[in-house]
């Protein structure tokens, strides 16, 4: 197909924004295939929700600023937190980086003029937008939001009068858009890459990509299942989980995790892969080790599929089991220790510029490396049976979560939404709001590791005197972590209304595809599909930029 | 409220501390380097980078390293939790039930108590029912915690070496009032709990106020 390249669009020359297709206004967003259009609606809509989540998350905190009740009752707060890792996980994190920049940037990092199913493409962003829209309509719906925290553990799921069932629903059809988004991305990359394009010269976050679609394709359908299975025990009274039908509470928490553990790899891998993209661009040399950073992402989604009941080791399992998952818990950290040496070695004898997305890229490895070593501290059986439902488990996933993920979004943000917007943000107020966001993030999680080997449980509405500093110290960190999202917020907002138009292709020195098409991208990327002849990540020239340097 | 010591407190916190201590020092080692590269490579300073591609008998060592490390972590948490599977023969037992939000205690002899009253250095062993959704015994003093799940009977076992009181969590969420699920394990001499199991529930408020 691609190799037919005589087929020029009309509009070539148009850039994506102004190339309306058959549609006018609105509508030309809403039911657009374009694949760039679709990553735009993704992040309109995913920013919109992570600030309701950040919401629920600031009331989480500041409830707990003082013993007893501070703003709310032990109900509402229940629900807080449970919407707070719904929204959080289902309608943010997940869909995250392959949704917004997947959906942008992986085509273009191909060689290729869209995804291979952008009809699909567009289904699937209806389906999280039908989700999203559900997980609201429980919140304001008689009965009230569930509080049930985002795990849903039966029994206490099924004897709650909250509305749980819608969303149960919203979670079920959030899977369906993560199913099909993952479909079209493994089938993009295996049919859609430009000649000469063989599997080692793509880009790493191209590799991160497709070892997460391929998880999103194969675990996700259980967590679906699973949710029908709730359905039928419901209504055909067929005890499956439910101790009162005869069903077993333990298999649901199985059953919960073997998505929602590998669920954990679909939100790290792809932040993994842009934190690859980065760090070779502004420390403007290649990468280290390439084909280690590439397969330590397969191996992460292999193995990462066999550790799910490491979630459980308290619940009661055989020794056999508790050996074999805690084992394999330990082995899947070595291919994200492998990125992490990878990485910082690519840093050496580099020439190196903190712009704003390099220092989230040197961030996400600072607070990815504690998230993951905690998550170490953890699969040692005796240690977690201490650890596990307290709040050191609550850090730990934040560390990875938002500090890994959440960090790795803002770092492609300031990288690659100039490109997509040809809008430049202000640099100084970019890593003002960086600082913030650092300095507030890790006040407001550390004293959670401290309080948590100190017994803090998890999802506590009180806690004993002796707990009260940490979590004080943790709100007022809530605090400035939170001007650090406004501050981000308001500028990259602000670059997008009234900032400095840019027309440079590419701005930042990077080598891979998307910086060799116009900024903004026409409407199909590329007027001839290019030819790849090497790597993405060469840096032959640097003699060249070296001396341009030295001209300024 | 962690120095209280129990019969496997040691061992959890060896792998912890073991853990933690190699953790750190990676830590630190990344981020060391990573800064000291930042300065040392600026692009005022370093203009012109240099291309390496990657060097195989690193990646092997930083490979291999680890892995040996993780699984001398791996062996300390299972030898740890291979000590709290075995429950002494000689354990008292203690029948515990949860319901939505409460812990009740029920000995050998019939007596029933809502706070846990244990002897000092005698294995205890806890046998673990749910009336109703999910609950964990949790004693973080012991780094004792088990799910209490209906329908199923889990067990743990403990044995406390200091005399003291020390909280009883649930850690497994359970609804309304989760976190006012508390109570409290009193840790006695051993005449003292055989006075108090034996004595009838009229005498016993007296006697936990001379505690």
């Amino acid at each position: 197909m691609l190799k037919d390249t005589t087929i020029i669009s009309t509009n070539g020359h148009t850039s994506f924004l102004d190339y309306q297709g058959k549609y006018k206004g609105i509508r030309s967003w809403i039911f657009s295939t374009d694949h760039k259009r679709i990553g735009i609606l993704y992040l309109i809509a995913l920013l919109s929700f992570f600030a309701v989540g950040v919401t629920f998350g600031f009331l989480i905190r500041l409830e707990l600023f003082t013993q007893g009740k501070t703003i709310v009752d032990p109900q509402t707060y229940n629900a807080f937190f449970t919407l707070h890792g719904v929204i959080m996980i289902f309608l943010f994190v997940i869909p995250g980086l392959p949704a917004v920049f997947g959906n942008f940037f992986l085509p273009i990092l191909i060689g290729a003029k869209d995804v291979a199913f952008p009809r699909i493409n567009l289904l699937s962003w209806w389906l999280y937008i039908i989700g999203g829209v559900l997980v609201i309509v429980s919140i304001l719906l008689p009965g009230g939001p569930a509080d049930t925290g985002w795990t849903f553990y039966i029994p206490y799921s099924v004897r709650t009068s909250t509305n749980v069932i819608f969303t149960g629903l919203a979670a079920f059809i959030l899977g369906f858009s993560s199913i099909l988004t993952g479909i079209n991305f493994v089938t993009t990359i295996h049919r859609l890459r430009a000649p000469g394009m063989d599997w080692f010269k793509m880009p790493l976050f191209s590799w991160a990509l497709y070892a997460t679609a391929w998880i999103q394709v194969l675990a996700t359908p259980i967590i679906g299942i699973t949710l029908l299975l709730i359905v039928v025990e419901r209504v055909l009274g067929v005890g499956l989980f439910d101790p009162a039908l005869g069903g077993d509470p333990i298999l649901y928490q199985h059953l919960f995790w073997i998505y929602s553990h590998p669920a954990v790899y679909i939100m790290i891998v792809p932040a993994m892969g842009v934190v690859s993209e980065i760090i070779p661009v502004f420390a403007r040399r290649t990468i280290f080790g390439y084909k280690f950073i590439a397969f330590s992402s397969i191996a992460i989604a292999l193995l990462g599929s066999l550790v799910w009941a490491h979630h459980m080791f308290s619940a009661g399992m055989s020794s056999t089991a508790q050996f074999v998952f805690s084992l394999l818990t330990f082995l899947v950290a070595i291919p994200s220790a492998i990125k992490v040496f990878n990485w910082t070695a690519t840093l050496y004898k580099g020439s190196i510029q903190l712009d704003p997305p390099m220092l989230y890229a040197l961030a996400f490895i600072f607070l990815f490396s504690i998230g993951g070593l905690t998550g170490v501290v953890q699969g040692a059986l005796s240690v977690d049976i201490h650890l596990t439902d307290t709040s050191f488990i609550v850090a730990h996933f934040h560390y990875v979560m938002f500090g890994g993920t959440g960090f790795g979004i803002f770092a492609a943000l300031h990288y690659w939404l100039p490109k997509m917007f040809g809008r430049m943000y202000n640099l100084k107020t970019a890593k003002v709001g960086f600082w913030f966001l650092f300095v507030g993030f890790n006040t407001l999680y550390f004293p959670l590791f401290v309080m948590g080997w100190l017994g803090m449980p998890r999802r506590y509405y009180d806690y004993l005197p002796e707990y009260a500093i940490y979590h004080q110290i943790s709100t007022v960190g809530s605090w400035i972590l939170i001007t650090g999202l406004i501050i981000i917020y308001y500028n990259l907002i602000k670059s997008l209304r009234s900032g400095e138009k840019i027309t440079a292709r590419n701005i930042w020195g990077g080598e891979t595809l998307e910086w060799q098409i116009e900024t903004p991208p026409t409407h199909e990327n590329f007027h001839d599909i290019p030819k790849i002849t090497h790597g993405p990540y060469e840096y032959k020239m640097n003699d060249e930029l070296a001396e341009k340097e030295e001209v300024k | 409220m962690l120095i209280a010591q129990s019969e496997f407190v040691k061992s959890v916190d060896f792998a912890f501390f073991f853990i933690i201590a190699i953790s750190v020092f990676f830590l630190v080692l990344i981020t060391g380097l990573m800064i000291y590269f930042v300065f040392k490579y600026s692009r005022k300073k370093h203009p012109k980078a240099e291309n390496i591609h990657g060097n195989v008998p690193l990646e092997i060592l930083w490979t291999v390293i680890p892995t040996i490390l993780v699984l001398f972590m791996f062996y300390f948490g299972w030898m740890g939790y291979k000590e709290m599977s075995k429950i002494p023969e000689d354990s008292m037992v203690v029948t515990v039930t949860a319901q939505m939000w409460k812990w009740s205690f029920k000995y050998e002899n019939g007596r029933i108590s809502d706070t846990l009253y244990v002897p000092v250095n005698r294995p205890v062993k806890v046998i673990l029912n749910s009336l109703d959704v999910n609950h964990s015994f949790y004693i973080p003093a012991f780094r004792v915690k088990k799910d209490v799940i209906p329908g199923k009977q889990n067990t743990s076992w403990f044995k406390a070496t200091e005399v003291g009181s020390y909280p009883i969590f649930c850690a497994e969420y359970c609804g309304l009032n989760h976190s006012y699920m508390y109570n409290e394990v009193v840790v006695m001499p051993e005449n003292n709990f055989i006075t108090w199991l034996t004595t009838d529930v009229g005498q016993v408020n007296n006697f936990t106020n001379q505690k």
